[in-house]
């Protein structure tokens, strides 16, 4: 652990538990602007949330501590992959929870948390979405793992930091084969594991075509607002791996103002790009039917596989 | 998909303008919403009329999300509840169980002179009474169906927008 | 004797006491006394086993020899670092059971016969010569065999599940039987002899071939695992325990005994079918267990995906060790065992809580238990926590040895050759895929069948088990905490089996908190992320209460639509498994028709004529002494 490390440990969290809601709120404004609406700008998430902590909270009967642990889990870990993964630096604040594995790990560990806690409330409709979202999860953590094997094969360890370092030294591999496919996987796997469209429908009213809207049918107030901002930070963060895996340039990688004021700037940046991306994207792509869902990861998983297998054939 | 881009910039902006703040007095309850209202709506018995005008008026051209007013799927999202049609037997007990599955604080609003007074179903045996004799009303929008005008701006009403 | 061989000794001895205190008759020692007895009994004699397998792994090897006992071969005890992971896990799993047991009062049959089902493990992993090692082998599947029919009156689904494991572990037995004796044949009993007869290649081949097939079916790996879900389904919970945590590994201990050890490595494509058969069952088992409406039946399916990581592991053992890639051979089985250990220790207490569970409801099926946190909620905290250990999600007690096994995988160097380009990559997923699926299963076990509500009378009227049935799921839930937080306390004696079994290396793990890997850059640290995990929710907590205002919790009736309480059932749930389902249904169906023509045909040779069979036995020995004669 260095004082770049340190920085980066404090920065990242701060700036993306912060920034995560202006994400969602222009993932929107982008949305409305291409149907043609004003939408309800960019700041809307900020009041939801101000509005949500401000309410009642509510127990439905018969839910347990796993029904109140599931937001904060999901928050937990988003937060501690936001200490520990490359973001605004490529030093690890915490080095030997910067790996791969703990960070998918992680990222997943929240996602079951969550599910738990719909599971807990005994509805129908949070069986429901819990099971979809479980069949998702099980094919979208595995894509994402096989997916960076392939850039950690590469750079000789599954440290984050360090891959993210090796693609900096070695800037043509970005364009490898294996790179490309492990980029297309990827983005599936993130758009799955985010539930936005093709996936998922972020905006849908009907209960039947949800899968994380049935799963948080039950949480209101306090509980809510822990669920809204860990999944735009998780939306932030997954984005922001993505674009730092792939696209690295801008990010810190010595102690210095400047430096960390570039990798705040440029991960902003990076990420507000593919936000806007995701947004045009989902206006033109329609919803695909839960059967379909698995499929389509399969098929993204076949990609990581891939990616995999070129990254030791083709170097 | 080239198609749709190509109709989207021909398109533009199908928003109408911003008519500007109702000029009469905000609801107590706007305060705590500071801006954003979740809504869930309900249908007590409606004959679908007013349903027809709150799709238009959260549709692209009147816009009421602009105003931070948004649709949402549960009662425990929501912070007003949107009630069309008079209050028929079978769903007294439900429109009930709504409102009382929202966390506070939260307002009721009752759409369309069915709402507000049976409209032309009063008297009619399956009619358990107006909105308001179920449920505490903090905002009735009158019109038979109301224009959707009305409604974004009894919804502008809540959210102080 | 050394310390290892002193508390081998010692726990053969309990668990003999234990047996023979399980076995009297109600008037010699009261039915209530009897169950204590046993049940402390087998968990002193795991207690000496777990002992005795970290002096095995730290200390020196130990070997002796005790003619005469056993006919032709005497018994051979022989006590090296290998055998110390695989004498821990039994003895974990018997301390745990053995506790579990005295609240668990079963008949006279179970408190007899399983401590010398636990003893026969023991020796298993013990043994240092072929005949002790067939025998032990045998006793743990004769033993076995008697516990899963223990409950025949209970349903006739005992009997098909005694049926399917009697033939296929009899099966495993003989494959086992005749690969050693063509080794044993020609360089003697001892394994020491063994390791320096080095075999033709043929040879070599044929006896790692057969005793693969054995030691796959004892491990419950694909294609050879359909009987686990029967057989384990079925079983007492307490047996099914033993056999999901324990008796499983010793199939892997075999491999690496008999592969690693004795024929010292083997070409690749030894390796290739022990890690091809891994991933299949690593992606196979999980991926079945998802959609499983028996609790249990579950478990078992779950514990096939965890066997199959472990012999993923091996497999690259022994492929890097034939690629000439000692660090990472070492890395790979290191993770094997640690996974070994961590899988006795969580699947033990997923299996206990389960009985827990079917003890207090009567039932297993997922659909008609729930809402069980209320009224059993340590049983809830206990599957709970088997249920994170088993997955490999941070801080849980696979994560470590998962992690080890990427770790292994994928520094791997380019350019060793087609064969390793072709399976690591294939590995990698099969892992990868084996954890997401075994998250998922896991989850909805836990939250369908603990969280929500009670879905029957049986589930609404459970109550909480008495206290040394849950300190048995105490003692497992304590063995996989420290193996989840403190896998360094272990990995460092592991590494030194994995030295010892592949010969001179780098020790392969080091570190305090942080486990290193040696030669390749990777550290990882489950307490430092469990400590980070902590501090954040302890924020996420604090940040809420401040933001919120505190308003005070309102409890109301869960959302049900505004329609009144709608029916609750579990099973809205779908996974492409049934596809599977069909590919193993068409895989064994014309096995079991050949068999079945087989069998209409011997009914042509024996036609009842005690003259024909003497003719038979005739002709058998006249063509024997003829291939003696050309053959000498």
């Amino acid at each position: 652990m260095n004082a770049l490390g340190i920085v980066g440990g404090v920065v990242q969290p701060v700036l993306l538990l912060a920034a995560a809601p202006l994400l969602a709120g222009v993932l929107e404004k982008v949305r409305a602007r291409l149907e043609g609406r004003v939408g309800s700008g960019i700041w809307q998430p900020y009041r939801d949330l101000r509005k949500l902590f401000g309410k009642e909270p509510v127990d439905p009967g018969g839910t347990s501590e796993m029904f109140r642990l599931g937001p904060l889990l999901l928050l937990a870990t988003t937060v501690v992959v936001a200490v520990v993964a490359p973001f605004v630096t490529t030093a690890p604040a915490i080095a030997p929870a910067a790996d791969l594995f703990a960070v998918a790990g992680l990222l997943a560990l929240g996602a079951v948390a969550l599910v738990l806690g719909a599971l807990d409330t005994g509805t129908a409709f949070g069986a429901l979405g819990a099971g979809r979202r479980l069949t998702i999860l099980a094919l979208a953590t595995p894509t994402l793992l096989v997916a960076v094997v392939a850039l950690a094969t590469r750079a000789g360890s599954t440290n984050l930091g360090a891959i993210v370092s090796a693609t900096l030294d070695d800037p043509v591999q970005v364009v490898s084969p294996g790179s490309l496919l492990a980029a297309a996987a990827l983005v599936v796997a993130i758009v799955a594991e985010t539930g936005r469209r093709p996936a998922d429908d972020p905006v849908t009213r009907q209960e039947a075509t949800m899968v994380h809207g049935a799963i948080v049918l039950e949480y209101a107030g306090p509980d809510l607002a822990l669920v809204q901002l860990a999944s735009a930070m998780r939306l932030a963060v997954l984005l922001g791996l993505l674009a730092n895996l792939f696209v690295p340039w801008g990010i810190a990688t010595s102690m210095g103002a400047a430096a960390v004021l570039i990798g705040v700037g440029a991960l902003v940046a990076k990420v507000a790009v593919l936000g806007v991306l995701v947004a045009v994207a989902e206006v033109f792509v329609a919803r695909l039917r839960v059967v379909r869902v698995p499929q389509l990861l399969a098929g993204s998983f076949v990609l990581a596989l891939l990616a995999v297998s070129a990254a030791f054939f083709l170097t | 998909m080239l198609g749709l881009l190509r109709k989207i910039f021909r398109t533009g902006r199908v928003a109408e303008r911003d008519p500007g703040r109702p000029g009469y007095g905000l609801l107590a309850v706007a305060r705590e919403f500071s801006g954003s209202v979740q809504v869930r709506h309900v249908n007590a018995g409606s004959c679908n009329g007013c349903e027809v005008e709150i799709r238009s008026a959260f549709g692209p051209v009147y816009d009421a999300e602009r105003y931070g007013a948004k649709l949402v799927a549960s009662p425990r999202h929501a912070d007003a509840l949107l009630v069309t049609g008079p209050v028929t037997r079978n769903m007294a007990e439900p429109l009930r169980r709504t409102h009382d599955a929202m966390p506070g604080p939260k307002a009721v609003l009752a759409v369309g002179d069915c709402a507000r007074n049976c409209g032309a179903f009063r008297g009619a045996y399956g009619v358990a009474g107006a909105v308001r004799d179920v449920v505490p009303v903090d905002l009735e929008i009158e019109g038979c169906p109301p224009r959707p005008e009305a409604i974004a701006e009894g919804l502008r009403r809540l959210t102080g927008r | 004797m050394n310390v290892a061989a002193t508390f081998l000794a010692a726990a053969l001895v309990l668990g003999v006491l234990a047996a023979l205190a399980g076995s009297l008759p109600d008037y010699v020692l009261k039915a209530n006394l009897r169950a204590p007895a046993a049940g402390l009994g087998t968990a002193l004699a795991g207690a000496a086993g777990v002992v005795a397998g970290i002096a095995a792994m730290t200390g020196d090897p130990y070997s002796a020899s005790v003619p005469g006992v056993l006919p032709l071969t005497g018994v051979r005890i022989e006590l090296d670092p290998l055998s110390g992971p695989f004498l821990a896990a039994v003895g974990v799993a018997a301390v745990a059971t053995g506790v579990y047991a005295v609240g668990d009062a079963r008949s006279r049959v179970v408190q007899s016969v399983v401590p010398l089902f636990v003893i026969a493990m023991l020796l298993v992993p013990a043994a240092g010569g072929v005949g002790t090692f067939l025998a032990a082998w045998e006793l743990v599947a004769a033993t076995s065999l008697v516990l899963i029919l223990v409950e025949h009156r209970r349903s006739p689904e005992v009997a098909v599940a005694g049926r399917w494991y009697a033939a296929l572990s009899q099966l495993g037995f003989l494959t086992v039987l005749i690969g050693l004796l063509m080794l044993a044949g020609r360089a003697g009993d001892s394994f020491a002899d063994l390791r320096d007869a080095h075999p033709s290649a043929v040879v070599a081949g044929l006896a790692f071939v057969l005793t693969l097939v054995g030691f796959t079916t004892a491990a419950g790996i694909a294609p050879l695992h359909v009987w686990l879900p029967r057989a384990h389904t079925e079983a007492p919970s307490q047996v099914s325990a033993l056999m999901s945590a324990a008796m499983v590994t010793l199939g892997g201990y075999g491999i690496v005994r008999i592969g690693l050890d004795l024929l010292a490595g083997g070409p690749r494509w030894w390796w290739l079918a022990v890690l091809g058969l891994g991933a299949l069952s690593a992606v196979a088992g999980p991926l079945r267990a998802a959609p499983s409406g028996d609790l249990k039946r579950l478990l078992t399916r779950s514990t096939i995906g965890g066997m199959g990581l472990v012999f993923v592991g091996i497999g690259a053992a022994g492929l890097f060790a034939a690629a000439g890639q000692r660090v990472l051979a070492g890395l790979a089985l290191t993770a094997a065992l640690l996974h070994v250990l961590g899988h006795a220790a969580a699947t033990g207490l997923l299996f206990l809580a389960t009985g827990s569970v079917v003890r207090a409801t009567g039932t297993r099926e997922l659909e008609t238990l729930g809402g069980l946190r209320r009224k059993m909620p340590w049983t809830t905290a206990g599957f709970g926590l088997g249920a994170l250990a088993g997955s490999a999600l941070p801080p849980g007690t696979a994560f470590v040895s998962v992690w080890l096994l990427l770790q292994a995988l994928v520094h791997t160097p380019p350019g060793t050759g087609t064969t390793i380009g072709v399976a690591v990559p294939v590995a990698v997923a099969a892992v990868a895929l084996s954890v997401g699926l075994a998250v998922s299963a896991l989850a909805r076990a836990f939250g369908v069948g603990f969280l929500a509500r009670p879905r029957s009378a049986a589930a609404e009227q459970a109550s909480e088990s008495p206290p040394f049935l849950l300190a048995g799921l105490g003692l497992a839930g304590l063995a996989s905490v420290v193996l989840a937080l403190g896998p360094t306390l272990v990995l460092p004696a592991l590494g030194t089996v994995s030295e010892t079994v592949l010969g001179e290396g780098e020790r392969a793990v080091t570190g305090a908190i942080t486990v290193r890997v040696a030669g390749v850059a990777g550290t990882i640290s489950p307490l430092l992320i469990t400590v980070a995990l902590a501090v954040a929710l302890a924020l996420a907590i604090g940040g809420t209460m401040l933001l919120a205002r505190r308003r005070a919790r309102r409890a109301v009736p869960t959302w049900d639509g505004g329609a009144g309480p709608a029916p609750r059932r579990a099973t809205t749930f779908a996974v492409p498994a049934y596809s599977i389902e069909r590919t193993e249904g068409r895989l064994w169906r014309p096995a079991l028709a050949a068999l079945n023509a087989w069998g209409e045909a011997g009914r042509a040779l024996a036609t009842g004529s005690v003259h024909r069979y003497v003719g038979y036995g005739f002709y058998a020995v006249c063509a024997l002494l003829a291939i003696l004669a050309v053959t000498r």
